[in-house]
């Protein structure tokens, strides 16, 4: 098995105006590889210049990106993709919101913009492949196929949201911080070291076209006003009132405002959302443990799995891995846990692990709790 | 390598750098009373001279600025504000739709903030105002307009506008009429005098003169407010202390882009003649943007739209190869709109993201245009299967 092709390839890199993308670009380069770097615009009405970092939808990020390309000695062009983001991503996040689910815009991104809308793009163009500064690693096999493998520091792999590829695109994929087993420090003193000045800017975080950060109000604005509801105990006693479903995640314990206690005294948790009803119900964290969970859309790296099989899973971005056995019937997904799990969101995305090996990934679409079935929305 | 964007810039000439590089050395602010101020300000004034001739001007109609963008700045904003002290009734500003951002947002500045009405002027397909469309504006209301603002020549698509008569129009309504000059200076006839004009923009950086320096011609009568205030310089019009080696500089620009005008316009209009001559051969389904007529457009212009591509797709290819040029279109934050100028002439904003500008100057030989001749057909042919994202 070996990393990546020796043969110098024309490389479209994605770059963010962060530091891990800046630094991948950086590594193509330096291994031989004909690199063009690219910033995507992605908002329509780009915020301007903002201290806190956030995301990579500033002119500032752009800018940052500009000054890595001309350091690193790469041609470097803006790409408006904001109509693309705005249908594929935006409305999607929106939707979802809407339904009761809880999306995972950065995955769904990974899907339809980078490795689709761009990497279309560039292959038109007579590109190879395209780079960018996920921490993963792509396995080529003697048999010609591919593989998608956690990164090397698991600490740091973001294979979770590169779950969606399939092996096509993952044939011209390319990053080159996958097999980093360095400290986050440490990328940020190559980046130094290489003179890219966006190796102090802060590592961006949250959703990257909610500027503030408030995703409740972000969702105001696009849903309407906020309504206020109900929040409901496990009975359907009213407990509290919220003010709009929008924005509440299964499992969610803070921000709940409820006014007093549960009868036990102990801590509660978003259990469901409805939409449908304007209600949420919350109850005690046993409440939220789940034995299994059906997910739909499926996407295999590789053939996909036949009969039941035995993987591991994540549920989550940063979440841990949980021992699962997991069956495809008819397109559909069923996932069974050999422990009960907590914190399992329809809307996000179920990623199965073959030890470090992604086989594939779906949404979850309901969950399977102790004492009864949850469906979505 | 072939630089095909003269339009955005053009290299300074030689004589140019010397001139300034000269006055780089010498030390004296023009405004200064003593004998290295003097000296200075000999050489402003000389300079200035020297543009006034170039552009049919008195010297004193000169106002140096920072470049066409502050001149424009200048023409708008002043004299909207003058007209309106003089008159309150004055809040129209009667512009066309296909003017340089510096004009454009500087209107629309006005609306927002300052009370403007704006009315676009029409124009027509190849993105020209006619005379009957300005007379038809003003006569709604003469009382009410405080300026009229059209561009000498678009700076996009190349069309050239009927400037002496639109400035007849507005004269006989008494309305100050401004034109940004900017890409016209150099390659048609620019006469500040015999144009009717109140103002008239142009700049050093688009001549082979130095960056960060431009002028507005002003006629003696028109004293707009000013944008800048502080010591006084320019006629109390644009105060700051003036660039001497630049002035210098774009004085020698100035002269070369007067004296040299007539055979530079035929012979790059023959240039200009075969590329676009190449370009319709490899790609027969080009369309040639503004007037197809030679004397209806700037002689080094020559504007494409390629059904089916993406500007973005075309330049990337073509800069992969050395071929430099520009999409033509507005560019805000890096991301790429529809040209304004080209959704003003009736373009469907599909095909006015498949745009390409080329314009030559006074480096530009016929090794570029075969350059661009071998290239263009492949390079769309590539940008037609990426498509339009």
């Amino acid at each position: 098995m070996t990393q990546t092709s020796q043969r110098p390839l024309r490389v479209l890199a994605a770059m963010s105006g962060g530091v891990d993308s800046a630094v991948a670009a950086a590594r193509a380069a330096e291994a031989g590889h004909d690199v063009t770097g690219v910033h995507l615009a992605l908002s329509a009405n780009p915020q301007s210049f903002r201290t806190g970092a956030r995301g990579c939808c500033t002119i500032e990020d752009s800018r940052d990106a500009r000054r890595a390309a001309d350091v690193i000695g790469i041609p470097f062009y803006v790409w408006d993709l904001a109509e693309r983001f705005r249908e594929d991503v935006v409305d999607d996040f929106v939707a979802e919101y809407e339904a009761g689910r809880t999306p995972n815009p950065c995955l769904r991104c990974n899907e339809k913009i980078k490795f689709a809308a761009l990497l279309d793009k560039a292959l038109a163009l007579g590109f190879d492949a395209v780079c960018t500064g996920h921490y993963a690693t792509v396995v080529l096999n003697e048999d010609g196929t591919r593989e998608m493998h956690r990164a090397s520091d698991m600490a740091k792999d973001q294979s979770y949201v590169l779950g969606v590829l399939d092996e096509k695109q993952l044939a011209h994929a390319m990053f080159p911080l996958g097999d980093t087993l360095t400290t986050k420090d440490e990328i940020r003193a190559e980046a130094e070291r290489r003179g890219l000045a966006v190796a102090k800017k802060p590592d961006s975080h949250d959703i990257c076209f909610i500027a503030d950060g408030d995703t409740q109000g972000f969702l105001a604005g696009r849903l309407g006003g906020p309504a206020e509801g109900d929040i409901l105990d496990e009975s359907g006693s009213k407990v509290g009132t919220h003010e709009g479903v929008f924005g509440f995640t299964i499992g969610q314990r803070k921000g709940l405002r409820i006014g007093h206690p549960a009868p036990d005294g102990k801590p509660r948790y978003v259990l469901d959302i409805s939409p449908v009803n304007n209600t949420v119900t919350v109850g005690p964290v046993e409440a939220l443990d789940v034995t299994a969970l059906t997910a739909i859309k499926p996407r295999w790296c590789g053939t996909a799995p036949s009969g039941p099989g035995t993987y591991t899973a994540q549920l989550r971005a940063h979440g841990g891995e949980t021992e699962v056995t997991a069956e495809l019937v008819d397109g559909t997904l069923t996932v069974t846990f050999a422990e009960p799990v907590r914190g399992v969101a329809p809307g996000q995305a179920v990623v199965l692990y073959d030890g470090t090996r992604v086989v594939g990934s779906a949404t979850i679409a309901t969950t399977v709790r102790k004492e009864r079935a949850v469906a979505s929305g | 390598m072939a630089y095909l964007d003269h339009a955005a810039t053009t290299p300074m000439l030689p004589e140019a750098i010397a001139a300034m590089t000269a006055q780089l050395a010498v030390t004296g602010n023009a405004s200064s009373l003593h004998a290295a101020g003097r000296r200075a300000r000999r050489t402003v004034e000389e300079s200035r001279e020297t543009l006034a001739d170039a552009l049919g001007a008195r010297p004193s109609e000169v106002v140096l600025t920072s470049g066409g963008t502050e001149a424009d700045n200048l023409a708008v904003k002043g004299l909207y504000w003058a007209r309106r002290d003089a008159d309150p009734r004055r809040t129209r500003v009667l512009a066309s739709p296909v003017e340089h951002h510096a004009v454009l947002d500087a209107v629309d500045w006005l609306a927002e903030h300052e009370g403007a009405t704006v009315d676009y002027l029409p124009v027509d397909s190849y993105g020209r105002v006619h005379p009957d469309a300005l007379r038809e504006a003003l006569v709604r209301n003469p009382d009410d307009v405080a300026l009229v603002t059209v561009m000498w020549a678009n700076n996009e698509i190349g069309t050239i506008m009927p400037i002496r008569e639109l400035a007849e129009v507005a004269s006989e309504f008494g309305v100050p009429m401004h034109s940004d000059a900017v890409q016209a200076f150099g390659q048609l006839e620019v006469d500040f005098a015999r144009s009717g004009l109140a103002a008239m923009t142009v700049s050093a950086h688009k001549i082979g003169g130095p960056f960060g320096i431009g002028a507005l011609l002003l006629g003696r009568d028109q004293s707009p407010v000013p944008v800048l205030h502080g010591g006084g310089q320019e006629r109390h019009v644009r105060s700051g202390t003036l660039d001497v080696p630049a002035v210098a500089a774009f004085a020698v620009a100035g002269r070369h882009a007067a004296d040299g005008r007539e055979n530079f316009a035929r012979s790059i209009g023959a240039l200009r003649d075969e590329l676009a001559g190449a370009v319709l051969k490899a790609v027969p389904d080009a369309l040639l943007g503004g007037d197809p007529a030679p004397g209806g457009r700037l002689p080094a212009n020559a504007h494409f739209t390629f059904p089916g591509c993406e500007g973005d797709s075309l330049l990337l290819l073509l800069d992969a190869q050395g071929i430099e040029c520009s999409t033509g279109s507005a560019c805000t934050a890096g991301i790429a709109q529809p040209s304004h100028v080209l959704l003003a002439t009736g373009t469907d904003p599909a095909l006015a993201r498949g745009t390409l500008r080329f314009s030559l100057g006074h480096t530009s030989t016929g090794q570029d245009v075969e350059e661009l001749a071998r290239a263009i057909g492949p390079a769309v042919e590539r940008a037609r299967t990426a498509g339009l994202s």
